[in-house]
């Protein structure tokens, strides 16, 4: 139980660490005309000019562009099947775009979709309740009970809602949002704790109600951190809807399943590529969210 | 409390909750109109907890709390904040913020108009020293620290508020450029007058910022309150006297200028006066030295009488007697005087006018009498305050 706590912080404690560090990387140059009065020392105090460019980073513009490669390589595969031909049967049925692929894929990405919605509902306002001063005992309390989920077994989890919920995908969707709400509640809980608490004294000491420090300071200077742990929930979670079909949630699990159960590869292959595909572009959707959901000047 | 008064504490204390000694017991303190008063004390002695007591950031467990007559004990703490400017050692600027946005936070929420608070941060901009076009739009990671508390400044003035509290505002910035922020602070309240509540636990900014400096010791109790000047000439107590340090004696000539004091006069003569007649005069004053001047009245040697019957004038005196190394103008401080008298071989300093022309000389004998009129001064008063009570 520990252990998953272990690996799964610095999982998403890295992403905001690798973003910042992607920011100082911008060159600083120095500026020695900023102040205007005329005293010597102003030599002393000359800013180094370190305003952060709006450019986008590299990463953001090559992922899409590898995993549109990706795609164009999985349809050419996926054409050289030859399904028309009328030679494999079961491959042909189990790869049918219209009937097969595409409504498993709309089904994988609106589990990991409301999933995650429904997790960020919970995860984010209990992150907020729980650094609050009347509440934050309870914390450590509600921490560990987050990471239970975590710490299941997925299949366990998906079974044990299974025996709660029934078959079918809210079943699934009420499985992934407790497996996915531990990196959202934490990360909300050390991004507000890690606002700098001067700032918010600043903020109080001029006049700030609770609730406006809350609104003003605190979550926005939370955000990247938040936007981080949802990324890994969203992650988690389109990764773990492949496991819906175990429980009669359908996704893209089934087409897999399938080629594993009548050794057909090529059916394994188009399956997995697809999630993989669609992996990658939610990645790439967080990043892009970070990078743009983040305040200007931090 | 009297008419002049903007803040009084009356017996304020605050007990934390799970401790049994106070963290600032029954303290009663007035904070007059304009001035600023110093908060100094050592580190744990409650000093910044009585600066967040007035403005409730720390609600105190008993006492009372009156601004401007109006007790504020029991009005809400947010809206009282909103009156009282606030800078603290962090300055706390809010990163995602501009500069602009950052000073314009309490006009804010007082619902200003967009246009008044716009032309608002302009002037605070500039009076702080920053150009209000290139740092508007600038976010505060873009500062150096100095310029940073400037706008911290800036922002705390944001509502013209009559009172500011201020907690060890220049403690995390260089040498250099705290001295230039005091400094262009004590210009600005020299304009502004507002009431000022300073903490700090250093004594020479305290005594440099001062009006008047309370000196607290343990659970905030005042040891003595009173001008820089009384306090550095007669500490009331050991406690004080540790406090301040050794050099007290020394930092109290900051306050005393050269033109206060009577100047010892001292025979001259020019450098193409015949050498007789700068004889004469200099047996004829009964000192031992002359002072050789050049052609505008500058001091340029000490001579001794010796000197004068080598046979030599003119430029030939100049190989002869002290070189006059120090020189102070009239406005110049006494302790900025000491440093040049210990410079000089002579033991005194020559003071000179704006255009460097001899007027007098400081000695030694003229310092010490300071020190005991200053001395004598500051018991006179405690004498007449125990006289009157």
């Amino acid at each position: 139980m520990s252990d998953s706590k272990e690996t799964d912080g610095p999982n998403a404690l890295d992403r905001v660490a690798i973003i910042s560090a992607g920011m100082s990387g911008v060159p600083a140059r120095v500026n020695h005309s900023l102040t205007t009065d005329d005293d010597a020392t102003d030599l002393a105090v000359a800013a180094v000019d370190i305003r952060p460019s709006r450019k986008r980073p590299l990463g953001l513009i090559l992922a899409p562009i590898g995993i549109i490669a990706l795609a164009t390589l999985l349809w050419i595969y996926y054409r050289s099947l030859g399904l028309d031909s009328g030679d494999n049967f079961q491959q042909a049925s189990a790869l049918d775009w219209s009937v097969k692929l595409w409504p498993q894929t709309v089904e994988q990405v609106s589990i990991a979709l409301w999933s995650t919605v429904i997790v960020v509902l919970i995860a984010v306002p209990a992150g907020i309740a729980l650094t609050r001063p009347a509440l934050r005992r309870y914390g450590p309390a509600v921490l560990s009970i987050a990471n239970v989920g975590q710490a299941l077994p997925a299949y366990g989890l998906l079974v044990l809602f299974l025996l709660l919920l029934g078959q079918g995908l809210t079943t699934v969707i009420w499985a992934l949002v407790l497996f996915a709400l531990l990196p959202v509640l934490r990360n909300t809980m050390v991004g507000l704790d890690g606002v700098d608490k001067p700032t918010i004294e600043a903020g109080r000491g001029m006049g700030m109600t609770k609730l406006q420090a809350l609104i003003r300071i605190e979550i926005p200077l939370a955000v990247p951190v938040i936007i981080a742990g949802v990324r890994t929930a969203m992650i988690i979670n389109i990764g773990m809807a492949t496991l819906a079909f175990l429980i009669g949630g359908g996704g893209l699990g089934i087409t897999i399943n399938s080629g594993l159960k009548l050794q057909q590869d090529p059916v394994l292959l188009v399956g997995a590529g697809l999630v993989a595909i669609i992996a990658l572009s939610f990645d790439w959707l967080g990043a892009v969210a970070e990078r743009y959901l983040k305040p200007r000047g931090i | 409390m009297d008419a002049t008064s903007m803040i009084h504490l009356d017996r304020v204390t605050k007990i934390y909750p799970g401790s049994e000694t106070p963290a600032v017991e029954e303290l009663t303190l007035d904070i007059h109109k304009g001035e600023i008063l110093v908060l100094v004390g050592p580190s744990g002695c409650g000093k910044s907890t009585t600066l967040r007591l007035i403005n409730r950031m720390i609600e105190p467990s008993g006492g009372t709390i009156l601004f401007d007559g109006e007790d504020v004990t029991n009005v809400n703490p947010d809206h009282l904040r909103r009156r009282i400017g606030y800078v603290i050692q962090q300055i706390g600027l809010f990163p995602h913020h501009t500069i602009a946005d950052n000073i314009a936070t309490v006009p804010k929420m007082l619902g200003w108009d967009k246009k008044r608070i716009s032309s608002r941060v302009d002037e605070l901009l500039d009076v702080m020293g920053l150009e209000p076009s290139e740092y508007r739009d600038r976010y505060p990671r873009e500062l150096s620290g100095g310029q940073a508390q400037r706008v911290g400044v800036a922002r705390a003035l944001g509502a013209d508020p009559d009172v500011m509290l201020m907690d060890e505002p220049f403690g995390a910035i260089d040498p250099i450029t705290r001295d230039r922020l005091q400094n262009e602070f004590l210009r600005l309240q020299a304009v502004l007058g507002k009431t000022i509540v300073f903490v700090t636990h250093d004594i020479d900014e305290a005594i440099k910022m001062g009006d008047r400096i309370a000196i607290l010791g343990e659970r905030s109790t005042v040891r003595q309150i009173d001008t820089p000047e009384r306090i550095l000439a007669l500490p009331a107590d050991e406690f004080v006297d540790d406090f301040i340090g050794s050099g007290s004696t020394l930092k109290g000539l900051h306050f005393e200028r050269v033109s206060g004091l009577d100047l010892t006069t001292y025979p001259t003569m020019a450098l193409d006066d015949p050498v007789e007649s700068g004889l004469t005069t200099l047996q004829a004053s009964r000192q031992e030295w002359l002072l050789l001047l050049d052609s505008e009245r500058r001091p340029v040697r000490w001579l001794r009488a010796g000197d004068l019957k080598r046979g030599v004038s003119g430029k030939g005196l100049l190989q002869y007697g002290q070189h006059v190394r120090s020189r102070v103008e009239e406005n110049a401080t006494l302790h900025d005087t000491l440093e040049e008298m210990l410079k000089s071989s002579t033991g005194r300093a020559c003071v000179v006018d704006a255009r460097g022309r001899f007027v007098g000389a400081v000695e030694i004998g003229h310092l010490t009498e300071v020190i005991r009129r200053l001395r004598d001064e500051a018991q006179a008063h405690y004498d007449s305050l125990e006289g009157s009570s």
